[in-house]
C-alpha cells in the first residue's frame, strides 16, 4: 500500500467518531432515496403488470340504467377497441357473528368466460378457492383484502340484501381485481366494512331487475388514443340514460389513489434525502476544513516532496469518498429494511397480483453518484484554497485570525457582556457562514422532526372534523330506492335510535363562466345536526333556505364567488336544470362538493321529496338490537358504522403514521447528533490549544466547557425557532404537494409537536455536547506550553 | 498584594523529585532525584539543553504534571502544601490562585483584546489588579483595546506577562518567554519580567536554553540529564537591558 494511502487509512481511524456520524447522515439520505424510489418502482411495476395482465379498462362510465344494445354503438366510437358492460349495485351484507352489517358492492360476472379463461376487461385473479358455478346456490367471489380482514374463507356463507331481498350467498373463492386495488367507499382504506362481491351476471340481472340493461360500462381504447375525446362521446351517448360522467383511469377511484400514492413517494423520496445529503455535505466541509487546517504543514511537506496540487486534492477527496462510501453501503442496507417495511404496509392496503420489493441498479448508481457528488463538493470548497498555496507559504503558520469590534461594542453594550460571552459573539461575527450552516442544519433537524410528527396532528384533526363535527351521527344508512323524508319517523322506531336525519346526495354537473364540473350535491335539513357542513375556521354552517353552498375546492375550480349564479344539472332522475345563487363558500377538506337546503333541493329536482340517505344517532347500549333490526330491513342498502370505521382507521392509517413519524424522529435525531457532535468536535479541535491554555491559567474543566459549548448552545437556541418555522414550511410544502383537486388538508401542527421536536433535538444536542465534553478532560496541559497553535 | 517579605521564606521545596515517562527499555528519566529550594522573591533561571528536564521540573512546580516519586511542597502564608499527590481540583485551584504562567508562544486568546485577555484571569482571582494596571506595568497602557492580531510578538508576550501577574500570584513561571522573539524584543520582555519581580516581589522562575539570559537571575540552576548539575549565585546581576544574544 502506498504511504499516502496509509496516511488516508490512519486519518480515517483517527476521525472514526466523526466518520461514523457523517456516514450515518449519508446513509439516511441514501436509504430514503433508494428505499422510497424502490418502493415506488416496486409498486409501479406491480401495478402496471397487474393492469396489463388483468386488462384494466381505460374508460369507466356509470349510468342509471341503459339498454345493452348500446354495446355496439359504444364499440363503434372512434378509438374504442373493446367494451364490457356490467350490472353493479351496493348491498348490505350480514356476516355471521358480526353485529354491524357491512357494505358489499355486487358485480355481475360472466361465468362462462371466467371458466374458459377469457374474462375480457377488468379480469379477476383467483387467489383462493374456485370460480362460482351457475346452477344451484348463489355462489360468489369476494375481494381478497376483505376476506382477509374479515377472516372469510371459501366455503363460508353470508347473507346479503339484494334489491330488498335477503339472500344466502356462498363464498367459493377470493380474487384480486385491477378495478379495486384499493377498495374504499370514500377514500380511506376500510377493508373491514367494504368488500367487492362477484356473482353470476344472470343472477345479478335477475336480482336487481336489470334485464336487457346495464349500469356500468368499461372501455378499452386503441393504443395511443387520448381519453378525453372518447369521454365526451361516451357522455353524449349515455346522457339520456342517467350518465353521471365517464372518467378515465386518472379519475377512477382505485387507480387515482394508487397514482396519488406513487406521486407522494416520489416527493418523499426527493425532498427528505436531499436535506440529508445537503447536511452531510456541510458537515464534511466543516470536518475537512479543520483537517486541512491542522495538516497545513503536512500539505506543505507533500508539496515540497513533489506531490502535485491535484494529487493532494485527490487525497482529501478520497477521504470524503471513503466516508460517503461507508454511508452509501450502510444506506443501501437500510434502504432494504425501510423499503420492505413500507411495502409490507402497502400490501395491507393495496392488492395486486404480486408485490415484490425490487431495487433497480440505476437507483444504486444514482445514489452513489449523489452521495459522491455531495462529498466532492463539500470537500473541494474546504480544501481548494490551502491546496493551491505555494510550499513555502504553506509551511508558514497561518496568520492569526483577525477580529474586529462587534456590533455589541459598537452599540456601547460591552460592559453588560461577560468576557466569555464576547468570545462567543466574536466567533460568530468572524465566521458567520459557519454559524449559519450549523444553525441551518440544526433547524433542519427540528423541521424534519416536525414534518414527520405533524401527520399525527393532521390525522387527529381530520378524524375530529369528519367524525365528530361533520358526522355527529353514529350510523349512516343508504336506502335501496329514494324514500320520502318522513322515513325519519320509521327510522326512529328502530331499537336504540334517538334521532334520525335524512339527507340526499345526487350527481350534478355545474357550470359557470365556461367551466364545468361533475360533482355531487347534498341536501341537508336546515336544522341538521347529525350530518352537516363544517367550515374549517367557522365551524358548523347551517344550510340557508335558498341558494347553494360551495366547498372552497369547487369554488376554486369554477372561479366562483358568493353571489354568482351557477347552472346546475341533475344527472339522474329527471335531469332537471336549475340556476342557483352561490350564497356561501366553506373551507372543507374533501371534495369539490356543493350543498343546499333539502327542501330547496327537492323543489329544484322536481321529483318529489325523496331521500336516499339518513344519519342516525343511536344509543350505544342498544347497538346489538339496532344492528339486528337494520339487517332485517330490506330497504337499507348500505350502512356506515362510524365507530367501526374509526377503529379501522386507527388500526391502519394512524398506526402507519405513527411508524412513519417514529422513523423520521430517529432520522432527525441522527441528523442533530451528526451536526452538533461534529460542530462541537471541530470547535474543540480548533480551540484545544486555547482551552488548554485557559486550564493552565487556572480555569476549571466546567468553566472551560462552558466556553467551548456556549457557542454551540447559542446556535442551538437560535436554531429552534427557525426550525419550528421551517418545519411549518416543510409541512405546508408536503401538504401542498400531496393535495389535489379533491383534497385540501389544512396544516395542523399542535404546540406539543413543536415542543417535542425542540426537546428531542435539544436532548440530542446535549448528549452530543456531553460526549465532546469528556474530551476536555483529556486536554494536554503540558504540551500546550511548548506548541504553537 | 503581599507586603515585601525578606528573601528567606521558602516558597518551593523539592526533595528527591523523580519523573519517569514510560517503563522498561523505553523508559525516559526526565528527572532523577532533584532537590530544590526557592525562596520568596527570588529570580531563578533554569538553564539547560533540550531534554535536560527543566520543563519537566517547571511543570511539576506549576501543578501541571506530577512526579513519579519524591516530594514538592509550596508554602504560602505560613502553610505548606504538597503538590505531589494533589488531585486535579486542588492543582487547578493552586494554579488559579497562586501561579502565573508565561508561555513560549504567548497563548493569548485571539478573539479577545489585550485588556480582555488579562480580564480572563482577573475575573477568576480573589484580589487581582485591574487589567489596565497590569498592562501599564508592562508598558502597554496604550494598547488596551487592540486585538492579538494587531500586536507585535513582543507586545503579545508582554500582554501574556500582564495576564500572568494580574492575579497577584505568588510565583511567576516562564517557559522560554523569549523563545519566539528576536533579541531586541526579547530584551523588552525580560525587562517586563524583571520589573515585575523587582516591584511586586513575585518569585520568578524562568526556563531558557539561552545562557546570556541567566545573567539577570539571582540564582542559576543548570540541569543536565534530569539532575541539577550546577548551582550558581549571581553576585553581580546584569540588568535585562544589558543582555544580548
Amino acid at each position: 500500500m502506498k504511504a499516502i494511502h496509509i496516511k488516508l487509512w490512519r486519518d480515517l481511524q483517527r476521525l472514526r467518531a466523526q466518520v461514523f456520524t457523517i456516514a450515518v447522515v449519508v446513509a439516511i439520505g441514501v436509504a430514503g432515496f433508494v428505499g422510497m424510489f424502490s418502493v415506488h418502482e416496486s409498486l409501479k411495476g406491480s401495478r402496471d403488470a397487474f393492469y396489463r395482465d388483468n386488462r384494466l379498462a381505460d374508460v369507466f362510465a356509470s349510468v342509471k340504467r341503459a339498454p345493452v344494445h348500446l354495446r355496439d354503438r359504444l364499440a363503434a366510437l372512434d378509438g374504442v377497441a373493446e367494451v364490457k358492460l356490467d350490472v353493479v349495485f351496493d348491498a348490505q351484507i350480514d356476516l355471521p357473528g358480526v353485529a354491524p352489517p357491512v357494505t358489499g358492492r355486487f358485480i355481475g360476472l360472466d361465468l362462462a368466460r371466467a371458466h374458459a379463461g377469457r374474462q375480457g376487461l377488468n379480469a379477476l385473479t383467483l387467489k383462493r378457492g374456485r370460480w362460482p358455478e351457475r346452477d344451484g346456490a348463489l355462489e360468489a367471489l369476494v375481494s381478497d383484502r376483505f376476506a382477509v380482514a374479515r377472516s372469510l374463507n371459501p366455503g363460508d356463507t353470508v347473507h346479503a340484501i339484494l334489491n330488498g331481498k335477503r339472500e344466502r350467498v356462498h363464498l367459493v373463492g377470493t380474487v384480486a381485481s385491477p378495478e379495486y386495488v384499493f377498495a374504499s367507499q370514500g377514500g380511506a382504506p376500510d377493508d373491514q366494512s367494504f368488500g367487492i362481491w362477484w356473482i353470476d351476471d344472470d343472477r345479478m340481472v335477475q336480482a336487481f331487475d336489470m334485464q336487457g340493461a346495464f349500469n356500468q360500462a368499461a372501455l378499452r381504447l386503441d393504443a395511443g388514443v387520448a381519453a378525453a375525446p372518447v369521454l365526451a362521446q361516451v357522455d353524449r351517448l349515455l346522457e339520456p340514460f342517467g350518465a353521471i360522467g365517464a372518467v378515465g383511469r386518472d379519475k377512477q377511484l382505485s387507480a387515482k389513489i394508487v397514482e396519488d400514492e406513487l406521486a407522494q413517494l416520489k416527493v418523499m423520496g426527493t425532498v427528505l434525502p436531499s436535506i440529508f445529503l445537503m447536511v452531510a455535505m456541510f458537515i464534511l466541509n466543516v470536518v475537512l476544513s479543520r483537517q486541512v487546517a491542522t495538516q497545513r504543514s503536512q500539505i506543505a511537506a507533500l508539496k515540497a516532496l513533489g506531490y502535485s496540487d491535484g494529487a493532494i486534492a485527490w487525497h482529501y477527496i478520497q477521504l470524503a469518498f471513503a466516508i460517503a462510501g461507508l454511508g452509501v453501503l450502510a444506506g443501501l442496507g437500510l434502504s432494504v429494511l425501510i423499503g420492505q417495511g413500507m411495502l409490507s404496509l402497502y400490501d395491507e392496503v393495496f392488492r395486486f397480483n404480486r408485490l415484490a420489493y425490487v431495487t433497480r441498479p440505476w437507483l444504486v448508481g444514482v445514489s452513489a453518484l449523489l452521495a459522491g457528488g455531495a462529498a466532492a463538493l463539500g470537500t473541494w470548497t474546504a480544501i481548494h484554497a490551502v491546496v493551491r498555496l505555494r510550499p513555502a507559504q504553506a509551511m508558514q503558520p497561518p496568520a492569526p485570525p483577525a477580529y474586529q469590534p462587534t456590533l455589541v461594542e459598537r452599540l456601547g453594550l460591552r460592559r453588560f457582556v461577560s468576557t466569555g460571552a464576547m468570545m462567543v459573539i466574536r466567533n460568530f461575527e468572524r465566521r458567520p457562514l459557519r454559524a449559519a450552516f450549523t444553525v441551518t442544519g440544526i433547524a433542519l433537524a427540528v423541521a424534519l422532526q416536525i414534518s414527520g410528527a405533524f401527520w399525527i396532528d393532521a390525522i387527529a384533526h381530520i378524524v375530529d372534523v369528519q367524525f365528530r363535527q361533520v358526522q355527529q351521527g353514529d350510523v349512516l344508512v343508504n336506502f335501496h330506492r329514494p324514500v320520502p323524508v318522513s322515513v325519519a319517523r320509521d327510522l326512529k322506531r328502530l331499537p336504540g335510535v334517538i334521532d334520525a336525519e335524512p339527507y340526499r346526495t345526487e350527481p350534478v354537473r355545474v357550470r359557470l363562466r365556461g367551466r364545468s364540473v361533475d360533482t355531487a350535491l347534498t341536501g341537508y335539513r336546515s336544522d341538521a345536526r347529525l350530518m352537516r357542513v363544517v367550515d374549517d375556521r367557522r365551524g358548523a354552517v347551517a344550510m340557508p333556505a335558498q341558494g347553494v353552498v360551495l366547498s372552497a375546492l369547487l369554488a376554486r375550480e369554477l372561479d366562483a364567488r358568493v353571489g354568482d349564479r351557477i347552472d346546475m344539472e341533475f344527472r339522474l332522475w329527471n335531469r332537471t336544470h336549475a340556476r342557483v345563487e352561490v350564497v356561501d363558500i366553506v373551507q372543507s377538506m374533501f371534495g369539490q362538493l356543493l350543498y343546499m337546503n333539502l327542501e330547496a333541493m327537492n323543489t329544484l329536482a322536481r321529483d318529489g321529496d325523496g331521500v336516499a340517505d339518513a344519519a342516525l344517532q343511536v344509543d350505544p347500549r342498544a347497538m346489538d338490537g339496532f344492528w339486528a333490526a337494520v339487517k332485517a330491513a330490506p330497504g337499507i342498502n348500505a350502512v356506515f358504522d362510524k365507530a367501526g370505521s374509526m377503529a379501522a382507521f386507527n388500526e391502519t392509517t394512524s398506526r402507519n403514521m405513527g411508524v412513519f413519524s417514529g422513523i423520521l424522529t430517529l432520522f432527525a435525531v441522527a441528523m442533530a447528533v451528526g451536526i452538533i457532535y461534529n460542530a462541537a468536535r471541530i470547535s474543540l479541535s480548533e480551540r484545544a490549544w486555547e482551552l488548554a491554555s485557559l486550564r493552565v491559567l487556572g480555569m476549571t474543566r466546567a468553566e472551560v466547557s462552558v466556553l467551548l459549548l456556549a457557542e454551540l448552545g447559542a446556535e442551538l437556541l437560535v436554531a429552534l425557532p427557525i426550525g419550528a418555522l421551517t418545519g411549518w414550511g416543510l409541512a405546508t410544502l408536503m401538504m401542498r404537494l400531496m393535495s389535489s383537486d379533491s383534497i385540501d388538508f389544512p396544516v395542523i401542527i399542535e404546540p406539543s409537536t413543536y415542543a417535542s421536536a425542540a426537546l428531542i433535538v435539544l436532548a440530542a444536542g446535549i448528549a452530543s455536547a456531553l460526549l465532546v465534553r469528556r474530551q476536555i478532560d483529556r486536554l494536554d496541559l503540558v504540551s500546550v506550553l511548548k506548541v504553537r497553535e | 498584594m503581599d507586603a515585601p517579605i525578606a528573601r528567606t521564606e521558602s516558597v518551593f521545596q523539592a526533595r528527591g523529585l523523580t519523573k519517569v515517562y514510560g517503563e522498561g527499555a523505553t523508559a525516559v528519566h526526565a528527572l532523577r532525584g532533584v532537590d530544590l529550594d526557592i525562596v520568596r522573591g527570588e529570580f531563578v533561571v533554569l538553564l539547560g539543553a533540550s531534554g535536560s528536564g527543566k520543563s519537566t521540573l517547571l511543570n511539576i512546580l506549576g501543578g501541571l504534571d506530577t512526579a513519579t516519586s519524591g516530594t514538592a511542597q509550596w508554602t504560602h502564608a505560613g502553610e505548606t502544601h504538597e503538590l505531589i499527590g494533589a488531585d486535579d481540583a486542588e492543582l487547578t485551584r493552586y494554579r488559579r490562585e497562586h501561579v502565573g504562567f508565561v508561555f513560549q508562544f504567548y497563548n493569548l486568546i485571539p478573539s479577545l483584546t489585550a485588556r480582555e485577555n488579562v480580564a480572563l484571569v482577573t475575573d477568576l482571582a480573589e484580589d487581582p489588579m485591574k487589567p489596565e494596571d497590569a498592562l501599564a506595568l508592562v508598558g502597554l497602557g496604550e494598547r488596551l483595546n487592540h486585538f492579538v492580531s494587531q500586536l507585535s510578538g513582543g507586545e503579545q508576550q508582554r500582554v501574556a506577562i500582564a495576564r500572568a501577574i494580574a492575579k497577584n500570584p505568588q510565583v511567576l513561571l516562564c517557559d522560554e518567554p523569549t523563545g519566539a522573539l528576536d533579541c531586541a524584543t526579547g530584551v523588552m520582555v525580560l525587562q517586563a519580567i524583571e520589573h515585575v519581580n523587582r516591584e511586586l516581589g513575585t518569585t520568578t522562575i524562568v526556563i531558557t536554553h539561552n545562557a546570556p539570559i541567566a545573567e539577570m537571575a539571582d540564582r542559576v540552576l543548570r540541569l543536565a540529564d534530569g539532575r541539577i548539575v550546577e548551582t550558581r549565585v549571581n553576585t553581580h546581576k546584569v540588568a535585562a537591558a544589558g543582555l544580548s544574544w
